[in-house]
Order: C-alpha cells, then sequence, then structure tokens
C-alpha cells in the first residue's frame, strides 16, 4: 500500500515537473511555435506504446509455450495499458496535425499503422470478453495476439508501398531532422517518464487480474462449500422426517 | 505425406458435406452478388470510375463473403460436437486445419469464378486478356484469406455472438492483403495491365508468414 502511494506521487512530482520543463524549458520551435510543445507527450506517449506493444507479444508466446496463467495476465495487462497508450497518440496526433498540416488526418503510414494497430486491440479485448473459458480465452487471444504482432511489418510494407505510389502531401520538415539539444532533452525525460508511467499501470493493471483470479476461485470453492453444506442440511432434515 | 492424406480425406468430407445442402455456397454466391450489385447503386460509377473503384469494390465483396463463409468451417464442428470426434481422429491437428483451409479455398475460388463474369459485365472491365494473370491475384489473395479467417474461425469457434466476431477479426487483419491485391489487380485493369512484381511479392510474403504462424500454432489453436 505505502509503495503504491509513493509511486503515485513520485510519478505527479515528475508529471509536473514534465509539464514545467515542455513549456518553460523547452525553447520555441520556429516554424510551429506552441503547438509543438505537443510533440512531447504524443511522441513519447508513442514509445510507451511501443513498448507496451512489445510485452504484449512476449507474453502472448511465452503462454503459449508455458502454459501459466500468468502470462495471460500480463497480456491482458499490457494489451489495455498500451491501447490507452496508442489512444493518447491518436488524439494528441490530430491535434498537432490540424494547425501544422492543415488537416486532421492524413494516411502516411505512422497513422495509419497506429490506426489499424488501435482497432486490432480493441477487436483483441472485445474477443476475451466473448470467451467465459479460461484457458480457451487465454489461448484464443494469445493466438489472435500472435497474429496481430506478425502483421505488423506486412502492414507496414503495404502501407508503405502504396502510399508511396501515391502523391504524398508536402509536409512539414518533422522533428526527425534533428531536434536542438535542449528540446532532446527535454524530449527524451518525457520518454522516460512515460515508459515508467507504462510500466507502474501494467504492473498494477496485471496484479488487479491476478486478484481477480483469486477472488474467482476463492467464489468457486465457497460455492462448492456452501452446496455441499445445503445439501448435507437437506439430508439431515429428510433423516430426521423420516425418524 | 500423412499430412496431405489427412487433409485430403478433410477436404473430401467438406465438400461431400457441402454438397448435400449446398448452403453454404448458395449464400455466399447470392450475398458477394448482392454486395457488388449494391456498390454500383450507391456509387453509380461511369465506365472510367469502375474501372479506378472496380478491384477495391471486387476485394471488399470477396473479404466480407470470405467474412461470412470461414465462420461455419469450425462453428459447425463446435454445434455439432464433432469437433470431438476430429480431435480423436488418428491425424495431425495440423493437417485437420489444413484440409479446413483447402476445403475454404475452393469454396472462395467457386464464389469467385460466378462472380468474377458478373462483376465485368456491371463494372464494364474486360478480364479476358488477363484473365491468367488475374487468377494468380485471386489466388494469392484467397489463400491468404482463406489461410487466416481458417484460423480465425477456430479462434471464434467457442466465443458468444461468433458471427460478428470472425470479420472482426478477420478485417483489420487483412489490411495487407486488402491494399497488395486491390492494388495488384488495379494494375491489371490499366490500359497497359501489367502484373505488378513488388504488390505480388507482399501477397507472397502475406501468405507465407501466415502459414507458417498457423502451422506452428495449430496445436493450440485446435486442442481442447
Amino acid at each position: 500500500m505505502k509503495r503504491r502511494t509513493l509511486t503515485t506521487v513520485i510519478l505527479a512530482g515528475l508529471f509536473f515537473f514534465a509539464g514545467y520543463a515542455v513549456f518553460f524549458i523547452a525553447p520555441d520551435e520556429a516554424t510551429m511555435h506552441a503547438i509543438q510543445r505537443i510533440f512531447y507527450f504524443h511522441a513519447s506517449s508513442g514509445w510507451a506504446a511501443m513498448e507496451g506493444t512489445g510485452i504484449v507479444f512476449f507474453a502472448n508466446v511465452a503462454y503459449l509455450w508455458k502454459r501459466q496463467p500468468k502470462w495471460d495476465w500480463l497480456a491482458v495487462s499490457a494489451v489495455e495499458v498500451s491501447l490507452a497508450f496508442w489512444s493518447v497518440v491518436l488524439v494528441t496526433g490530430p491535434i498537432w496535425a490540424h494547425p501544422v498540416w492543415g488537416v486532421w488526418w492524413a494516411w502516411d503510414w505512422r497513422l495509419t499503422l497506429t490506426l489499424i494497430l488501435w482497432v486490432l486491440y480493441v477487436a483483441y479485448l472485445i474477443l476475451r470478453t466473448l470467451i467465459d473459458d479460461f484457458e480457451r480465452r487465454a489461448s484464443s487471444s494469445a493466438i489472435f495476439g500472435v497474429f496481430v504482432f506478425l502483421g505488423v511489418p506486412l502492414d507496414y510494407l503495404s502501407i508503405r508501398i502504396w502510399r508511396t505510389q501515391h502523391p504524398q502531401p508536402v509536409l512539414f520538415d518533422g522533428p526527425d531532422s534533428g531536434l536542438a539539444p535542449t528540446m532532446a532533452k527535454v524530449f527524451f525525460f518525457c520518454s522516460a517518464l512515460m515508459t515508467f508511467l507504462m510500466i507502474v499501470l501494467v504492473v498494477q493493471r496485471y496484479r488487479l487480474e491476478r486478484l481477480k483470479h483469486e477472488a474467482e476461485e476463492t467464489r468457486l470453492v465457497l460455492e462448492e462449500r456452501a452446496e455441499t453444506e445445503y445439501r448435507n442440511r437437506e439430508v439431515e432434515r429428510r433423516t430426521a422426517l423420516g425418524g | 505425406m500423412d499430412t496431405i492424406r489427412a487433409a485430403a480425406i478433410i477436404l473430401r468430407k467438406e465438400v461431400r458435406a457441402e454438397m448435400r445442402t449446398r448452403e453454404l455456397l448458395q449464400t455466399t454466391v447470392t450475398f458477394v452478388i448482392i454486395v457488388v450489385v449494391l456498390f454500383s447503386f450507391a456509387f453509380e460509377p461511369s465506365a472510367a470510375e469502375a474501372r479506378r473503384y472496380g478491384p477495391g469494390l471486387l476485394w471488399i465483396a470477396l473479404l466480407f463473403a470470405g467474412s461470412l463463409m470461414l465462420n461455419p468451417s469450425f462453428a459447425k464442428e463446435q454445434s455439432n460436437d464433432t469437433i470431438y470426434a476430429l480431435r480423436m481422429a488418428p491425424v495431425s491437428l495440423f493437417s485437420i486445419y489444413l484440409g479446413k483451409v483447402l476445403a475454404n479455398l475452393l469454396f472462395l475460388a467457386l464464389t469467385e469464378v460466378v462472380l468474377l463474369p458478373v462483376f465485368a459485365v456491371l463494372y464494364n472491365v474486360s478480364l479476358w486478356p488477363v484473365l491468367g494473370r488475374l487468377i494468380l491475384v485471386l489466388f494469392l489473395g484467397t489463400f491468404g484469406m482463406a489461410v487466416t479467417g481458417t484460423v480465425f474461425s477456430a479462434v471464434a469457434m467457442q466465443a458468444r455472438m461468433r458471427e460478428v466476431l470472425l470479420p472482426l477479426l478477420l478485417l483489420p487483419v487483412s489490411v495487407p492483403l486488402l491494399i497488395s491485391s486491390v492494388e495488384a489487380t488495379a494494375e491489371l485493369f490499366t490500359d497497359a495491365p501489367v502484373l505488378d512484381r513488388t504488390w505480388l511479392a507482399v501477397l507472397v510474403a502475406f501468405d507465407i508468414v501466415f502459414f507458417v504462424a498457423a502451422w506452428l500454432l495449430s496445436d493450440y489453436l485446435l486442442e481442447e
């Protein structure tokens, strides 16, 4: 309990500092000005989401290999947390894009790939809600997860070729063309912070999943016990009546 | 060798079961034709536009048909409890999967045989000069659809709402397949048709990646 409170306080403090750094320490970007500052949260969430996606794949493969429930708990936790981070990416992206590109959305490969992955993770979570049996649910979603992950390079490849064959809207140079040193420092700080947040959330979600599992098992044991007790009492009542 | 023989037996069983009722084929063929007809109402394409949008419509229609047709592949084994008999059979689980893939490939191919002439007439495209190349693209695309769709049919087998679930799983995973088959088909519908090697390569990569994945995961897929 104490450790979790401490982590929350530290995280909150670091996020306050990140907000300060993004708005007051990082220099103003020459062409985009204030709106560029969303990049520090947008791109760092993207990193955290990608790392989360890696954890999902790892957990899926580990479940199929080892068959231990904990890998399934880890997989579902990482999917939910990654989905949250992908959602942040998908929401902050258009906010940034609209004033800079003049459109909310472009079918650029990064955007398209993020969107596809987001949809696939939603499908993954829906799949899980529709299967009741634990093992069946775990292995089915692990198989789907592996297929999703294997599809990512193919998605990347096809969208990349598809888009370069069509005229590209002329975009800005992009932060890829090099960051000012202070910008880079702020960005790395934000990325590390988002990764930290992602890990904390996955750990917490994992704990919740484990407790859910334990509660379910306790419930089954209790139900069984109650049923036996009821039956015993019934037998007693009948023998009393009969006698 | 045993795997192939066992798969052939499963394929024969599937074909025989289908030929007794023809339920799957008649519904899918009718569905796919309705989709193509409705598309032309919705978009009212001129001759040039039909060429431009034709490949997309063709593949969307096929993908929708696939996501409907592939669902019963395992769902019927589940609801008749025949999946237990299949699991008990002294053959590898992969050969059961393979037999199902071949059967689904065959049924989808039959659907395409009916769909293509209708499509050519309604959208005014001449398929004859590019037929051989078109069949290659159709085969690669349909094979990828059968491979992934059969896996997801087994994944969705024990789920509630599986009829809706299968398209939900299959369609987003098929994005690379859709893009590359549409683009490859579009190259065939131009004035100087060419077989685009790049898109064929992506299609082949899709087929290989998911077929190998299905092969590796088939034991988990069909276990109890």
